[in-house]
């Protein structure tokens, strides 16, 4: 067969090539630009090298809010993980009762991010809202906006109020997909509900887990809106994630040269702890 | 292993079932010996796969006993009853390897590793799964994994029966003969009781000592495969085996006798009195031969299959069907044809008439 060769039919392209330069790589390369070169104000600009790289990459600032970071994603990784595979399980999979599950576990989903983060400040003030006057009630001295260890207390506990839900719909969609005959085999061959769980649940729910998993890192790492709204970092710096320092040093201190090599660093490292995961999570498919 | 007897077996699948037609399976008593290859054969809905699920314990009957030797199961969950069943879809353990998997029944009921590694070995050389014990069951193609979710059930040495639930369905055609024929192997050499449900009469016949022929939910008749082509108790067995099936005629009773496109005919058997709903005789296509005296008829079709040709004749306003050896004369448009008398039976509301009992 002869292929027609036409070069004009480029053109069909090129509103989408409009669409992703304006939306995607415009805006990248501002911010590579930005990385490169230092200003004193009136929109001049002198060339920095990697020097911003080397500042930001040499900061203990940029350290600690690296550390808290990977402390908390890890921490909801750890708690709505588990947490979400355990409440698919034990929901019902047949009946009216499926959809009550299913729309109380979006529920939470569908809320706007401020809004999660406004009703958690309320609801954990110690002196008017419900969870933080309860806990002071039996004799917790809670107080999230001055110490530390509540602040984080209430931080993980409104990721997961918020977030388990996605791991609980993946996990339920994987394993309604399961057929019955695998049950219906598992018992005839006598095997446990542990060994259910461990060589027919799991193996099949492996897929969804991994985008899971994958979903919840990438949302948690740039996690901003709620924290921000909640603590707004406090008290001190000891709620500050990376994106809530990001936008500190960008629009607070309005430093664009090391907030734009920042920016660059955080993207890579996303990037390359995403790769880190896919890759481990389905090495097993690959040997096959 | 046991002798498998269901008494007064009926289930349905609603909670309060009124009508008949809310029965999943109707009435239905039935004995498999020790050891024995049976098959259940039936369209797609006629209850067989719930009557297997029934026997191997993961469904309850709504009525009646199922009995293992003497001991009522009925009421026994799946892995109380010793049971092995391979599924209409290959079901693995995707994670483990074809070892592991043939273990993991042995395992499972706490059986030392070193017997575990004994029957595995042993049931791997029957399978032809010994090359393959070290790879991932999931890479195995549909037929290995049949072999497999067969093999955990062989790997047992107490089960009472295994049963297949139309185990070839996703077998390539040209794998479907070595299975069926290591299935029938494999019987032989393990003589343990094994129940076959399909639809496909081939793979009924050819595996099975004894036929089950069920339709709506109700056995129809119990046979070795001779019996169900020789001597069919119900129009549905004489449609249902054979290919093509038997032919199937409307006729008038007059003392016993059947009368078709007004002839009296000669038949192996006798009504008593004609019945109000319907009265029919069956015959066979290999029963009709053509000849020079008997019934007017006209040849309308003549189809090429094989070393038979199958010829579609019209005959007192009714179409049926002529087998006729490949080579042999057949007459064009007008021809007269014969009933074999022996092999031509009347039925009555769908039954054999005058048949001693209900099977």
């Amino acid at each position: 067969m002869n292929k027609t060769v036409n070069q004009k039919a480029w053109f069909l392209v090129l509103p989408v090539l409009l669409l992703v330069a304006f939306n995607a790589i415009v805006p990248l390369m501002t911010v590579v630009n930005y990385s490169v070169q230092e200003t004193f104000g009136n929109n001049v600009f002198f060339w920095a090298g990697i020097s911003w790289f080397e500042d930001v990459l040499r900061s203990p600032r940029f350290h600690d809010a690296l550390g808290r970071q990977l402390t908390f994603t890890f921490t909801i990784l750890l708690i709505e993980v588990p947490l979400g595979v355990i409440i698919a399980l034990a929901m019902p999979r047949k009946g009216i009762w499926v959809s009550v599950c299913l729309v109380l576990m979006a529920m939470p989903l569908l809320i706007p991010w401020n809004v999660v983060g406004a009703m958690w400040n309320i609801f954990a003030l110690p002196e008017i809202g419900l969870l933080g006057k309860t806990l002071n009630a039996i004799g917790f001295d809670y107080n999230y906006t001055r110490q530390t260890g509540d602040a984080w207390f209430t931080l993980i506990l409104m990721d997961v109020w918020h977030w388990t839900s996605l791991v609980v719909l993946l996990a339920y969609a994987g394993l309604v997909s399961i057929p019955d005959a695998y049950y219906q085999a598992a018992k005839i061959d006598g095997a446990s509900s542990w060994a259910i769980f461990r060589y027919i649940q799991l193996p099949k729910m492996k897929r969804v887990l991994t985008i899971a998993i994958l979903l919840r890192f990438m949302d948690s790492f740039n996690i901003y809106t709620e924290p921000s709204v909640l603590t707004g970092g406090g008290p001190g710096n000891s709620t500050t994630l990376l994106s809530i320092d990001l936008v500190k040093i960008a629009l607070g201190q309005f430093d664009l040269g090391p907030a734009a090599a920042m920016s660059l660093i955080y993207f890579l490292v996303i990037l390359l702890m995403s790769w880190i995961f896919y890759t481990v999570m389905t090495r097993d498919e690959a040997n096959q | 292993m046991a002798r498998i007897t269901l008494s007064q077996l009926r289930h349905s699948y609603m909670a309060n079932p009124v009508d008949e037609a809310d029965w999943a399976l109707k009435q239905l008593d039935l004995q498999w010996d020790d050891g024995g290859a049976y098959a259940l054969l039936g369209p797609s809905g006629c209850g067989k796969t719930t009557l297997l699920n029934i026997i191997s314990g993961l469904l309850e009957p709504s009525h009646g006993r199922i009995l293992f030797n003497d001991e009522d199961v009925t009421h026994l969950p799946p892995e109380q009853r010793h049971i092995a069943q391979v599924f209409q879809f290959p079901v693995v353990y995707d994670t483990m390897t074809v070892y592991d998997n043939l273990a993991f029944p042995l395992r499972n009921r706490g059986v030392p590793e070193s017997e575990v590694d004994k029957r595995v070995t042993e049931i791997a050389a029957m399978t032809d799964l010994t090359a393959m014990l070290k790879k991932r069951a999931a890479g195995l193609t549909a037929d290995g994994k049949q072999k497999i979710s067969l093999g955990r059930g062989l790997v047992r040495t107490d089960v009472n029966a295994i049963l297949f639930d139309e185990p070839l369905t996703v077998i390539d055609p040209h794998l479907k003969f070595q299975l069926r024929s290591k299935l029938k192997e494999l019987h032989q050499r393990v003589s343990r009781t094994m129940i076959y449900v399909t639809h496909d009469q081939t793979e009924a016949l050819t595996f099975a000592d004894k036929v089950v022929v069920m339709n709506v939910g109700e056995v129809v008749q119990i046979g070795t495969p001779e019996e169900l082509f020789d001597e069919p108790q119900h129009t549905f067995v004489g449609h249902f085996i054979g290919s093509p099936g038997m032919n199937v005629l409307p006729c008038d009773i007059d003392h016993g006798q059947a009368v078709f496109a007004g002839q009296r005919l000669e038949t192996a058997n006798k009504a008593a009195q004609a019945s109000q709903n319907s009265n029919e005789i069956g015959v066979r296509p290999e029963h009709v031969r053509f000849s020079s005296t008997g019934l007017d008829a006209r040849v309308v079709k003549v189809s090429d299959a094989g070393r038979f040709n199958i010829v579609e004749a019209e005959c007192g306003g009714h179409s049926l069907k002529v087998l006729v050896k490949e080579g042999a004369e057949i007459p064009s448009e007008t021809a007269k044809l014969e009933f074999i008398p022996e092999s031509t039976r009347i039925y009555q509301d769908g039954w054999l008439a005058g048949r001693r009992s209900a099977p």
